[in-house]
C-alpha cells in the first residue's frame, strides 16, 4: 500500500519555541491514522502545515508522491479542533459557501448538501441561522462542510467532542464508510477507546518529536510486559506457591470461590511453562494475555519523556 | 469562480441584507433632507400674531413703528402701571415701554409680555428702535440722514483671479467652492470610519468565532483579506449611491410640498429687510449679483474632475485604511482590545479632519501642500484642496503617492494578518508585530 502523505523531517519554530522538531510520518492510503500527543505537543502545528495554512521552517511534505501545493488544498478536508461558522449566516448558505471555497460548483454542492442533510437528520435547519442550531447540530453541520467535497484527504481534530454517544457513534459510521469509499483520515483525539478501536496506525507527538509510531496492533504487541489474567478454582497459597520464581503475583480477587488474579512472567517463563506449574495445585478456568490498551501506552511514553527531562 | 470573487459576493450580500444597512440607507437621506427642511419649517413656526402696546415718554417713536405680518403696535398714553394692571383683561399680548431716558440711555427699555416673541420679532423691534435713535441723533448732532450715509456707503468686493504661468486667469470657486470642499472632506472622512471599522469587525467575528481556521484552508489568508476589504468596498458605494439618489428624490419631493413654506420664509426675509434698509441696500447689490455669482462659482468648478477625484480618493483612502484595520482586527480577541492600536490609525484621519478648516482658509499653503501629498492625509486635504484649483502636478504626486502608499499598505497589513488571526488569547506587544513581517509564508 502507498503512502498517501508523507512528512520528512518537518521543523517548525517559532518566536521561543520549536513546536515541531524533525517530524516525519508517513500515512498509507485508505487507511485511518491516528495523530496522537498531549495538548501543546505541536499535532495542531503539524496538522496546520499539511493543511498549508502556515509553512514549514524546513523539512517537505508530500502529497500522493508529488511535493505538497496549492492545488491540492481541494483534496483536503479539514475540521479544525475549534469548531466555527458564520454564527448570523443561514446554514444552507453558508455550507454553500463553503463547499464553492473548496473549488465545487454551486450546483453539485447543493445536489450532495441535500442528500448529507437528509442522511444527518438536519434538513429542516436549512434556512436557519446557525445561532438558533444547539451545539451538536451546529457540529454536524460542520462536519458535512468537512466531507463534503469527498477528499482524498480527511484531517479530524476531535471529531467526537461535542457529540452524545449516539450521534458520536453516528460520525464513526461515516467515517468508517468514507475510508471504504477511499478516503485517507488522519484523526487527531484524546479518546484512546476510538483510536484502538478505528485507527490502523498512529505516531505519538510529544514535545515536538515523535516518539512513537507504527500499525496500532503491533504497538500493542511491542507494549506487552508477559501479563496474564488467570481464573481457577482451589487454593490461593497453594497457586502462590506453585508460582515461584516464574511469574509475580500483581494482584487477586476472590469471589464464589472463583479466583481472579493477575500475574507478570519472569525469567523468560512461557505461558506452557505456567500452567505446568499450576495444574497440579488449583483447578485452572481461563488464561488470557493482557494487551496494553493505547491509553496506558500513551500514558507511559509521556511519562518516560518527562522522567528523562527530569534526570537532565 | 475565482475564490475572491466568492469572498467578496459573500461580504457585499450579507451585509447589503442587513436590516440595518437598509435602514441607513433610508436614515441617512432621511437626516440630510431635515437638516435642510427643519430650519425653514421651525421658522414659520409660532409666529402668532402679537400686538405689542407702545407706552412712549419720548414720544419720539410714534407712529415710527411699522406694523409687519404678525407684529402690530397700538401707541397708548396710559402710565406702565396702568397698562400692566390690564395686561390680561386687553387683547395685547405685550408691554413696550420707552422710558424718557431711552434715547441717552438706551439699556432702559423693557418688554413685559405674556408670550414671548420669537426672535425674529425681538430683532425686528430691536432694529427699528436703534435705527430710530440714531436717526434723531444724527440729525440733532450732525445735521444728517440716514439716506445721506446710505449714499455715500461702498461695499468692496475683491475679485481674486489666481494668474498662471501662461497668462491663464483662474477664479477660485469661493463660497461654492468651500461647500463642495467641506461636503467632499466630510463624506471622505465619515466613509473611511464606518467601512473601515467594518472591516474590522468583519476580522474579528471571524477570528472569534473560529471559522477562520477553516477558510483559510480553502483560500489564501491574503485572498480572504482582499475579499473583505473589496467586498465592503462596493457595500459603502451602494450605500453612497443609495444616499445620493435617494437625497436627491426626497429635496426635490419635499420642496415640492413645501413650497409654500418656503416661499412665506423669503418673503419674511425680505420685510425684514424692507425695514433695514442699510441691511437691504448691501442686500439688493449681493442679492443682483448672486445668482451669477453662483453660476460663475459653479462653472469655475470642474465637477467632472471633482467627481473623479472624490471616488479616487474615497476608494484609495478607504483601501489605505480599511487594510490597516483589518491588520488591527487580526491582532485582537475581541473587539474592546482594539484600543491600544486603533489610536495612531486614526490620529493622522482625525487629524486632517481637524486641519480641513485651515487649509480652507489658506488652499495653497505650505500645511496645505504637505497634507495633501501625505497619503494619511491626503484623501480628505486634497478633496478640500481641489475646488480652489489645485495644479495638475500636485495631483499626480498626490495620487502617485496614495497609491504606493496603499499596495505597501496592503502588503504590510497582510503580512500581519495572516499571523495574527491564528493567535489566540496572547496580548500582541509592537515589537512583536514587527518580527511578524520576516515570517516566511
Amino acid at each position: 500500500m502507498s503512502n498517501l502523505l508523507v512528512a520528512e523531517y518537518i521543523t517548525k519554530t517559532y518566536q521561543n519555541h520549536t513546536a515541531l522538531n524533525d517530524v516525519s510520518i508517513s500515512v498509507p492510503e485508505q487507511s485511518i491514522f491516528g495523530l496522537l500527543g498531549p495538548n501543546g505537543a505541536g499535532k495542531t502545528s503539524l496538522i496546520r502545515i499539511i493543511n498549508q495554512i502556515t509553512g514549514p521552517d524546513s523539512g517537505k511534505i508530500l502529497f500522493n508522491g508529488k511535493p505538497l501545493a496549492a492545488k491540492h488544498i481541494e483534496q483536503i478536508g479539514y475540521l479544525p479542533e475549534e469548531r466555527g461558522l458564520y454564527k448570523k449566516m443561514e446554514v444552507g448558505e453558508q455550507a454553500l459557501y463553503l463547499a464553492q471555497l473548496k473549488g465545487m460548483e454551486k450546483y453539485e454542492a447543493k445536489k450532495k448538501l441535500k442528500y448529507w442533510f437528509e442522511k444527518f437528520d438536519i434538513a429542516p435547519w436549512w434556512n436557519k441561522k446557525i445561532e438558533e442550531l444547539s451545539k451538536g447540530m451546529a457540529q454536524k453541520v460542520q462536519f458535512i462542510v468537512t466531507v463534503l467535497h469527498e477528499p482524498k484527504l480527511l484531517i479530524l481534530d476531535e471529531p467526537f467532542s461535542g457529540f452524545d454517544p449516539i450521534n458520536a457513534n453516528l460520525i464513526k459510521q461515516e467515517i468508517l464508510s468514507l475510508r471504504e469509499k477511499g478516503s485517507t483520515i488522519v484523526l487527531s483525539t484524546h479518546n484512546m477507546g476510538s483510536v484502538e478501536e478505528i485507527c490502523e496506525h498512529i505516531a505519538l507527538i510529544n514535545k515536538s518529536n515523535v516518539v512513537l509510531s507504527g500499525g496500532v496492533k503491533q504497538i500493542q504487541q511491542d507494549f506487552k510486559e508477559g501479563i496474564f489474567n488467570i481464573q481457577f478454582k482451589g487454593n490461593k497459597i497453594a497457586f502462590t506457591n506453585a508460582l515461584w520464581t516464574g511469574a509475580e503475583l500483581f494482584d487477586s480477587k476472590e469471589a464464589d470461590g472463583i479466583t481472579n488474579a493477575t500475574v507478570r512472567l519472569l525469567n523468560s517463563t512461557q505461558p506452557n511453562d505456567l500452567l505446568k506449574a499450576i495444574l497440579p495445585e488449583v483447578e485452572v478456568l481461563g488464561l488470557q494475555e493482557v494487551i496494553p490498551t493505547m491509553g496506558e501506552i500513551f500514558i507511559k511514553k509521556v511519562q518516560e519523556v518527562k522522567k528523562e527531562d527530569n534526570h537532565e | 469562480m475565482n475564490k475572491t470573487v466568492l469572498i467578496i459576493q459573500r461580504e457585499y450580500l450579507t451585509r447589503v441584507k442587513k436590516k440595518s444597512f437598509i435602514v441607513m440607507s433610508i436614515l441617512g437621506p432621511l437626516l440630510i433632507a431635515a437638516l435642510m427642511i427643519v430650519p425653514t419649517w421651525l421658522a414659520n413656526q409660532d409666529e402668532d400674531d402679537q400686538i405689542i402696546e407702545v407706552i412712549d415718554e419720548t414720544t419720539l417713536f410714534i407712529k415710527k413703528l411699522e406694523n409687519t405680518e404678525n407684529l402690530s403696535f397700538q401707541y397708548s398714553y396710559s402710565s406702565l402701571e396702568e397698562a400692566k394692571a390690564d395686561l390680561y383683561s386687553s387683547k395685547t399680548t405685550g408691554i413696550l415701554f420707552i422710558p424718557d431716558v431711552a434715547i441717552t440711555s438706551p439699556n432702559t427699555i423693557q418688554l413685559f409680555y405674556k408670550k414671548k416673541p420669537s426672535s425674529s420679532s425681538m430683532s425686528y423691534m430691536k432694529t427699528e428702535l436703534s435705527n430710530t435713535i440714531e436717526d434723531k441723533k444724527l440729525l440733532d448732532f450732525f445735521q444728517i440722514t440716514k439716506d445721506q450715509i446710505s449714499a455715500i456707503k461702498t461695499p468692496v468686493r475683491i475679485v481674486s483671479s489666481k494668474l498662471n504661468e501662461d497668462g491663464e486667469e483662474k477664479q477660485s470657486g469661493g463660497g461654492v467652492a468651500m461647500a463642495v470642499s467641506f461636503a467632499s472632506a466630510i463624506f471622505i472622512y465619515f466613509f473611511i470610519f464606518l467601512f473601515g471599522v467594518q472591516v474590522m469587525r468583519g476580522v474579528i467575528e471571524e477570528k472569534s468565532s473560529r471559522i477562520i481556521e477553516v477558510i483559510i484552508s480553502s483560500v489564501k489568508p491574503f485572498q480572504l483579506m482582499m475579499g473583505k476589504i473589496i467586498g465592503i468596498a462596493l457595500v459603502a458605494l451602494t450605500q453612497f449611491l443609495l444616499w445620493v439618489i435617494l437625497s436627491g428624490v426626497l429635496i426635490m419631493g419635499v420642496s415640492k410640498v413645501f413650497e409654500d413654506e418656503f416661499a412665506k420664509a423669503e418673503k419674511n426675509r425680505a420685510t425684514i429687510e424692507q425695514f433695514n434698509p442699510d441691511a437691504a441696500k448691501l442686500d439688493v447689490n449681493q442679492q443682483e449679483n448672486f445668482i451669477a455669482k453662483v453660476q460663475s462659482n459653479l462653472e469655475m468648478i470642474n465637477f467632472p474632475l471633482i467627481l473623479g477625484c472624490f471616488l479616487f480618493y474615497f476608494l484609495g483612502g478607504y483601501l489605505l485604511y480599511s487594510a490597516l484595520f483589518a491588520a488591527i482586527g487580526s491582532l485582537v480577541d475581541q473587539e474592546a482590545d482594539t484600543q491600544q492600536f486603533m489610536m495612531p490609525v486614526t490620529i493622522p484621519l482625525i487629524f486632517s479632519f481637524v486641519i480641513a478648516q485651515t487649509v480652507i482658509d489658506n488652499p495653497d499653503g505650505t500645511l496645505a501642500f504637505w497634507t495633501s501629498i501625505i497619503p494619511f492625509t491626503s484623501p480628505i486635504i486634497m478633496m478640500v484642496r481641489l475646488p480652489f484649483g489645485v495644479p495638475w502636478y500636485e495631483l499626480v504626486i498626490s495620487m502617485t503617492v496614495l497609491v504606493a502608499t496603499f499596495i505597501g499598505t496592503v502588503w504590510f497589513a497582510g503580512k500581519i494578518y495572516r499571523v495574527g488571526i491564528l493567535m489566540y488569547g496572547k496580548k500582541v506587544t509592537y515589537k512583536e508585530i514587527s518580527k511578524w513581517l520576516f515570517y516566511k509564508s
